[in-house]
């Protein structure tokens, strides 16, 4: 604690620089512990989290705290290693209890896991503050493992941490595949004669482990968030699950640069909050904007679709106006369209400008008109609402009030493939059931648009 | 071994019974199949057919009775056997693609940290073929079609290489083209005298898909070749009710742990 001193702290820019100059070398320990700490509680956590045991996690790392109070009230020390023992203990009892309880008992898993966090970790709060009245030397501190504090760490806490945290990474490597087939189907695993209790536990021992050496860092009360929201946010950006643990693991690291750094800056503050601030934000950032499954890709995939369907609804009233007309007119102002089919008359507006744009129409002083594009384009939407209103009535035996609604739905997304599918199987091609021709198929009509 | 094979039967099921929690699914179920055909286990909805699936797999508790296979414990004859288990069962949205999901069927034959070899891989692709999913190596498996997943699962199976296949309703909800590729599959393994055991739930095609039925209400009605078991008496004694008194009384017996105070036989 000592060597802390050295960093007299004159301004914040001078801090964060003494900070990446890493003139402490103890700064550059707990950088590199933390980071560790942050990959693997992220690798691990993943597999709670497709096994859809995202709470153990918060459980376990409650649970751990009645282990390091008792661990320091038998043996009087602070060694890192007596501390991680008491929390494994008691953290594994914790686990055995929510197994047990669901299986034995009339508790339901959820019910057991609530249980088991809250009695532990009044247990452990209990004992906390009767250590803090007990009259020993360096008790100071160890109230720091409800939030995380990494400046209070030491060199010989950060050794265990580093020794613990490869492992994990290093078995969670070796054992990859087995853990993804039971993640996935654990019921199959088990009848290809897996040894899936021996997983399950090595799963569970790994899990424990990475909560207990997170919690002088992050702390007892968010080190759950430490091991799911990489993965949550992570899953945003692929579907490939080594991807997603890499990932992952890249986003507790950056997570755990800028709490440590925080916890240096201000050592007031507890570093576990700062860590899964910033992770939240990284999962905030992967909602709205990654590239496939983000929510903005979303919304303007659902905005272009829009936009197509009232475009191609308007090529098919043209068609429409076309047909109907008995005097072999072709251009037909807003007032036509709009008697034909309900659109706000700004939308219609701006609506025939793209298409007048996309040269599926030409505007004149007469009106609009089809281009030959727009007309073959036409032809085909018209082509397949027909055929679709055919094969309900014909296929699904609806009547033809019914069948217009679906087909003016169905119409836009049809693709070639279908269309001949559906040609195959009516054995009325030539009219639909309102009476009205279903076109033919033009020579380029089945084409791109 | 593979004189052992011939000599016993692929699936013996001696007196089963199960239950959950209190109440029986099935009570003293007893049968033997033949090697080489496909059985159907068929019944009414509740009547315990997946559940003596997943009995006979030692996937759940079962109560009292045994099951051999091929004259076996299964621990025994794991790798002789494959399960397909029901394609509700599992989350489609797993980040996985489906070539990986069918090396799965391999990992039986895996040490604890081996990966899939390049034999492994080669039957993993001819299993895929067989199945008409090679195009589809590739893909995520949240981006297949109902009868597709059923194909992978199929496939994962095949990649076991197993003599018994066991299958949780494989025609549920497919479409045409699975359904068929489905019945080749059977055919060739039959050719290859295998065995294949399926719940099934469509009475119009249990008798043209299989050789031989189970017929299951909480108890065994009947089995045998579908040509015999197939009657109206079987089904009507199958689909006319449970036996309530059966069952209540079972009930009765686990509830009072009844079965346990008796010490003969």
């Amino acid at each position: 604690m000592e060597a802390f001193t050295l960093l007299e702290p004159t301004s914040t820019w001078d801090t964060l620089l003494a900070f990446w100059r890493f003139e402490d070398m103890n700064v550059l320990w707990v950088l590199i512990g933390s980071i560790l700490l942050g990959m693997s509680a992220s690798v691990i956590g993943a597999f709670a989290f497709l096994r859809k045991r995202s709470l153990i996690g918060d459980a376990l790392a409650h649970a751990a705290l009645p282990g390091v109070m008792m661990a320091f009230l038998l043996f009087q020390t602070r060694d890192p290693l007596i501390m991680f023992l008491g929390a494994v203990t008691s953290s594994f009892i914790g686990f055995f209890l929510i197994d047990w309880l669901p299986k034995n008992t009339k508790i339901k898993p959820d019910a057991a896991l609530a249980i088991t966090l809250s009695f532990f970790f009044a247990l452990g709060l209990m004992l906390l503050s009767f250590i803090q009245g007990m009259d020993v030397s360096n008790k100071s501190g160890l109230d720091k493992i409800l939030f995380g504090q990494a400046a209070a760490m030491t060199q010989a806490d950060i050794k265990l941490l580093a020794y613990v945290t490869i492992t994990i990474l290093i078995t969670v490597a070796l054992f990859f595949q087995k853990l993804r087939l039971i993640a996935f189907n654990r019921t199959y695993a088990k009848t290809i004669g897996m040894a899936v209790n021996f997983y399950e536990l090595v799963l569970a021992l790994l899990i424990v482990m990475s909560v207990v050496v997170g919690l002088q860092l992050v702390g007892v009360v968010l080190m759950a968030a430490v091991l799911l929201t990489p993965i949550a946010a992570a899953r945003f950006w692929s579907n490939e699950l080594n991807h997603i643990l890499i990932l992952s693991a890249l986003l507790g690291a950056v997570s755990a640069i800028i709490s440590t750094q925080v916890s240096y800056l201000a050592p007031a503050m507890p570093t576990g909050p700062w860590m899964v601030v910033s992770l939240s934000l990284l999962f905030i950032l992967s909602l709205f904007f990654a590239p496939q499954k983000g929510l903005l890709k979303r919304h303007l995939e659902h905005k272009q679709l829009r936009q197509k369907v009232a475009e191609e609804n308007i090529l098919r009233t043209l068609y429409k106006l076309v047909e109907r007309n008995q005097q072999d007119q072709q251009d037909f102002n807003q007032s036509d369209i709009q008697a034909l089919r309900s659109v706000p008359t700004e939308s219609l507006q701006k609506t025939l400008k793209t298409l007048c744009k996309k040269q599926l129409i030409e505007s004149s002083a007469r009106g609009f008109r089809l281009t030959k594009n727009g007309l073959e384009l036409a032809t085909q939407l018209t082509r397949r609402h027909r055929l679709w209103e055919n094969y309900l009535n014909e296929q699904a035996e609806l009547t033809p009030e019914q069948v217009h609604k679906q087909a003016e739905r169905i119409e836009h997304i049809l693709t070639d493939s279908q269309e001949q599918q559906l040609q195959a199987e009516l054995t009325n091609a030539d009219s639909d059931p309102h009476g009205n021709p279903i076109p033919r198929q033009t020579a380029t009509s089945g084409g791109k648009r | 071994m593979a004189n052992n094979v011939n000599s016993h039967p692929p699936l013996t099921v001696e007196h089963l019974s199960m239950r959950y929690h209190h109440k029986p699914v099935l009570t003293d179920v007893s049968f033997q199949i033949p090697e080489g055909k496909s059985i159907a286990i068929v019944g009414p909805n509740g009547a315990g057919k997946s559940t003596l699936l997943k009995g006979i797999m030692g996937l759940e508790k079962t109560i009292e009775g045994q099951v051999k296979f091929f004259g076996e414990s299964l621990d025994k004859k794991r790798l002789s056997t494959a399960y397909v288990p029901q394609r509700e069962e599992i989350d489609w949205d797993f980040p996985i693609n489906v070539m990986d999901v069918v090396l799965m069927g391999r990992h039986g034959h895996l040490k604890l940290w081996q990966r899939p070899s390049e034999i492994d891989r080669q039957i993993a692709e001819q299993a895929l073929k067989d199945l008409k999913m090679w195009n589809f190596r590739d893909r995520q498996i949240s981006q297949l079609s109902g009868g597709q997943q059923q194909r992978v699962f199929l496939a994962r199976a095949l990649a076991q290489q197993a003599n018994l296949y066991l299958m949780d309703e494989p025609f549920a909800g497919v479409d045409v083209a699975t359904e068929k590729a489905i019945i080749e599959l059977f055919n060739k393994l039959k050719d290859q005298g295998k065995t294949i055991v399926c719940v099934h739930h469509d009475l119009n095609t249990v008798g043209e898909y299989f050789d031989w039925i189970v017929f299951i209400n909480a108890r065994l009605v009947a089995a045998g070749p579908a040509e015999e078991v197939l009657t109206k008496e079987n089904l009507n004694k199958t689909y006319g009710g449970r036996l309530s008194l059966l069952n209540d009384l079972t009930e009765e017996m686990y509830r009072t742990q009844l079965n346990k105070a008796h010490d003969t036989e």
